[in-house]
């Protein structure tokens, strides 16, 4: 009871400490024409936030908007008010969301409105998509856009060619048209200080995604994960706070596993493992909690998880590197996981089934995203043979109410949980 | 001969997905290979030089029947790949012995990690192109990776490529751009002596055939239609965008015409006139490549627009150009870039009083009759309202 109590008390203080982050953040982007602080648009896979903090400046991040006004229901009605404005019901979700959000006043989770961005920082990492996107806001905003290339893992290596090209383009036009836009020098001390941060806070944070090894995991590596990224994903890398999140977090978890204890869940302990899972996919935001609860409910634990792994495949050894600044950013967008070819996914996948001692891997395939969805059909059966292990395969959207059939969602789960059960008890699988 | 004659044998190479034609150029001499690509734009002057046939793979169309390839794909992602596929799985493309996959969208950057997957022993390449125009930037970065294309190819031809192979083949695909730009501004002058069915099937012919077998037709062709006389309607002139990937069944590309449209530019299969201007042919042939894409290359949505005033530019001057009265925005169903780059096209076009319409289709639609009449009454509007 004492230890119970105890866990409570830390948890609560890792997840106040986002809660002030985020909150603070976002006080941060809503009073700029108060601070004078200029505002970098940018997206999470492959974003320099890094960078962009050597200018002063501030990083805003147009899915978290999405995935935020996803969680708290009103997605679906600047989804409607875009395509009414005529963007294609075919397309990225993220893309509407973000441009009927701008419709409606741009107002941001404190009720307060965004600023216009100073700079679109289009960090294109491993998806199409983002550069339409900005081109969209730059037709809006009208202001200055700087585009950087990520070239795509296609042979499934990062080349020297590759890195250079990203490198020249940091030197030749990210940074001046920041040094630009912010009136501010670089100094690539700032930005080796920054990253020797990044680099503490990715130590830990690989701890945590690991700790799901453990046969009882401690952490839910998917719904819970996407809590544990949030900090490195968004603009908080490189800061001291991520620091000390990953630092407080990892501490908890370090008590979890002492004291014997499942993933947390909204509500409360898990008080059984019986099913251990692989995720590819982002998740469903506007059901979010509805979606986590068809898994805890049936034991459902999933152990590792590739949506974890769009900003950065940290567990795969990369570190940012304060020797080698601009190589290392380079090697960070290169390397994200979207840009990595499906022969890399796969062999993640199954890496993750096989390390993590998974029952299964389930693929949620996301409607607006072709990035992540086109060839997961086949990956499955990949994944399927090389692993011995079953999979499973369902449909849902990212932030779009109207594709997500929960019925349908849990019908799918419940007859997955038992095949695996099935599985279990085939003698083959003894 | 007779456009009827040429358009016959254009007609047969199109509905022929067994490619047959390409078969028979390969089992001609030992030792030949095929490098298929898909759309938009891969340096087919590099599979020439290596000896080796570019074959254009663009979808099974409205006659495959796709059984395989939907076990493949979700239903929200467009048609191309998916039958694409069951060419594959069907064994159509068999004789393939390389593929190219040019970066357009994240479909067809994914197809070439499936087709790695299902086809270990075929020699596959994400062909990426730089989105960075600058020669010192985006150019050196592009030189590059023609370099390492080239050793690609050279070993699996078992050979080296010359930079006097590759100067040759510049030239040849030259002739070839110079030929597919006289048919196009054949059609624009006067679209009745070229309609757009027979210049569709003329192209699709050069996504089959050796360039120099492919200019040759294009030189019979724009021979034909001076000795004869085709009745002019009173169509409107229009420009279709948007299609420049998954491919319209032909009696979409039909129907506009028999609904009022002349169709006087479009963007399909871009390949054949990429590259706006020649190509130097002395030099570094690899970085005259690089230039021409950097600094003369046509506009897709899958290219990256450096500032606002440049999207929608290049459709705009080819409405100028070609006196269109409007455009017609037909894209594949759920094509990312087509349709992310629409409204923006459209507000373009809006901005300069031209008049334009928007609907999409897959590969394999069948009914026209909607599409027809949403042409049709566009038609009717232009003539009333010019
Ligand atoms: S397509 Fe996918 S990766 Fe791209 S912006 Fe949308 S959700 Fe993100
Ligand atoms: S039709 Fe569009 S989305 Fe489909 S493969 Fe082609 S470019 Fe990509």
């Amino acid at each position: 009871m004492a230890a119970n109590t105890q866990t409570q008390a830390i948890k609560e203080s890792s997840m106040l400490k986002q809660k002030e982050m985020i909150a603070a953040n976002y006080d941060a982007l809503t009073s700029t024409a108060e601070s004078g602080r200029k505002v970098a648009s940018t997206f999470v896979p492959g974003n320099l936030n890094e960078l962009i903090m050597c200018f002063d400046m501030l990083n805003n991040l147009p899915e978290i908007n999405a995935i935020n006004n996803g969680m708290r229901k009103k997605s679906g009605a600047m989804i409607m008010d875009a395509e009414k404005r005529g963007h294609s019901e075919d397309v990225c979700t993220y893309v509407k969301a973000d441009l009927g959000m701008m419709s409606k006043g741009n107002v941001a989770p404190n009720g307060k409105p965004m600023p216009a961005p100073d700079l679109l920082m289009l960090s294109y990492t491993g998806c199409f998509t983002f550069m339409k996107w900005f081109e969209l806001l730059r037709h809006e905003y009208g202001c200055e856009t700087v585009m950087l290339q990520v070239p795509y893992e296609g042979d499934g290596q990062i080349t020297r060619n590759m890195r250079d090209y990203v490198v020249k383009q940091l030197k030749d036009v990210v940074i001046p048209a920041f040094e630009r836009v912010s009136g501010v020098k670089f100094d690539i001390d700032r930005l080796r200080e920054y990253l020797k941060q990044s680099a503490a806070a990715e130590d830990d944070l690989v701890w945590v995604l690991e700790s799901a090894k453990h046969v009882r995991s401690p952490i839910d590596a998917y719904f819970g994960g996407v809590y544990y990224i949030g900090p490195i994903f968004t603009a908080f890398r490189g800061t001291q706070d991520a620091v000390d999140y990953y630092r407080i977090l990892r501490g908890e978890i370090e008590q979890r596993i002492a004291a014997g204890q499942g993933p947390i869940t909204p509500e409360g302990d898990m008080p059984e493992e019986k099913f251990r899972l692989v995720v590819e996919g982002p998740p469903n935001w506007t059901s979010f909690r509805d979606f986590w609860k068809m898994f805890y409910e049936e034991g459902a634990v999933v152990v590792a998880s590739t949506y974890t792994k769009v900003g950065g495949v940290y567990d795969q050894g990369f570190r940012h590197d304060p020797e080698h600044p601009l190589e290392s950013l380079a090697d960070y967008c290169l390397g994200c996981y979207t840009n990595r070819n499906l022969p890399q996914r796969v062999d993640l996948l199954s890496q993750y089934v096989d390390e993590y001692k998974a029952d299964g891997v389930l693929i949620n395939s996301i409607k607006s995203c072709n990035s992540f969805s086109a060839g997961q059909l086949l990956m499955m059966r990949e994944i399927e043979n090389r692993s011995g292990k079953p999979a499973a395969f369902i449909e849902t959207d990212l932030v779009d109410p109207r594709y997500f059939s929960a019925a349908n969602v849990k019908n799918r789960l419940e007859s997955y949980f038992q095949m695996i059960e099935q599985r279990r008890k085939s003698p083959a699988a003894a | 001969m007779a456009t009827a004659d040429i358009i016959h044998r254009c007609e047969e190479l199109y509905e022929d997905l067994d490619f047959t034609a390409v078969r028979n150029w390969k089992d001609a001499e030992p030792g030949r290979k095929v490098i298929g690509y898909m759309p938009v734009y891969v340096p087919r002057e590099l599979i020439h030089a290596a000896g080796m046939l570019p074959l254009g793979v663009l979808g099974g169309g409205d006659q495959l029947e796709v059984i395989h390839g939907d076990a493949y794909y979700q239903s929200y992602i467009c048609r191309i790949p998916r039958s694409t596929v069951e060419l594959a799985i069907t064994k159509r493309l068999d004789f393939v012995d390389g593929m190219l996959f040019p970066s357009i969208c994240d479909v067809i950057r994914n197809l070439s990690g499936m087709w790695k997957l299902m086809n270990p022993d075929v020699y596959v390449r994400y062909f990426d192109v730089p989105q960075n125009y600058s020669d010192e930037i985006g150019g050196e970065y592009y030189r590059n990776e023609l370099e390492e294309l080239k050793s690609g190819l050279e070993n699996l031809a078992g050979t080296t490529i010359s930079d006097d192979a590759l100067r040759a083949s510049i030239d040849v695909y030259n002739q070839n751009r110079d030929l597919v730009n006289d048919v196009y501004r054949l059609r624009a002058e006067t679209p009745w002596k070229a309609p757009s069915a027979e210049v569709y099937l003329l192209m699709r012919a050069g996504m089959v055939l050796t360039v120099e077998e492919h200019s040759a037709m294009l030189r019979d062709y724009l021979d034909a239609t001076l000795q004869e006389d085709r009745p002019q309607r009173d169509n409107c002139r229009v420009v279709v965008n948007g299609s420049f990937c998954e491919q319209p069944p032909l009696n979409l590309i039909k129907s506009i015409e028999m609904a009022g449209c002349y169709i006087v530019d479009d963007d399909y299969m871009l390949v054949t006139r990429w590259l706006q201007e020649p190509v130097p042919t002395d030099g570094d042939p690899l970085l005259n490549l690089a230039r021409a894409f950097l600094h003369h290359s046509a506009d897709t949505a899958a290219r990256y627009c450096s500032c606002d005033a440049e999207v929608g530019q290049f459709l705009l001057d080819s409405v100028t150009r070609t006196g269109a009265e409007g455009v017609i925005f037909a894209a594949p169903s759920f094509c990312d870039p087509a349709l992310l780059e629409r409204p923006m096209l459209v507000d373009r076009m809006a901005e300069h009083d031209i008049p334009s319409i928007s609907f999409k289709y897959a590969e394999n639609s069948g009914q026209m009759q909607p599409i027809r009449e949403q042409a049709g009454t566009f038609a009717d509007s232009i003539k009333l309202w010019s």
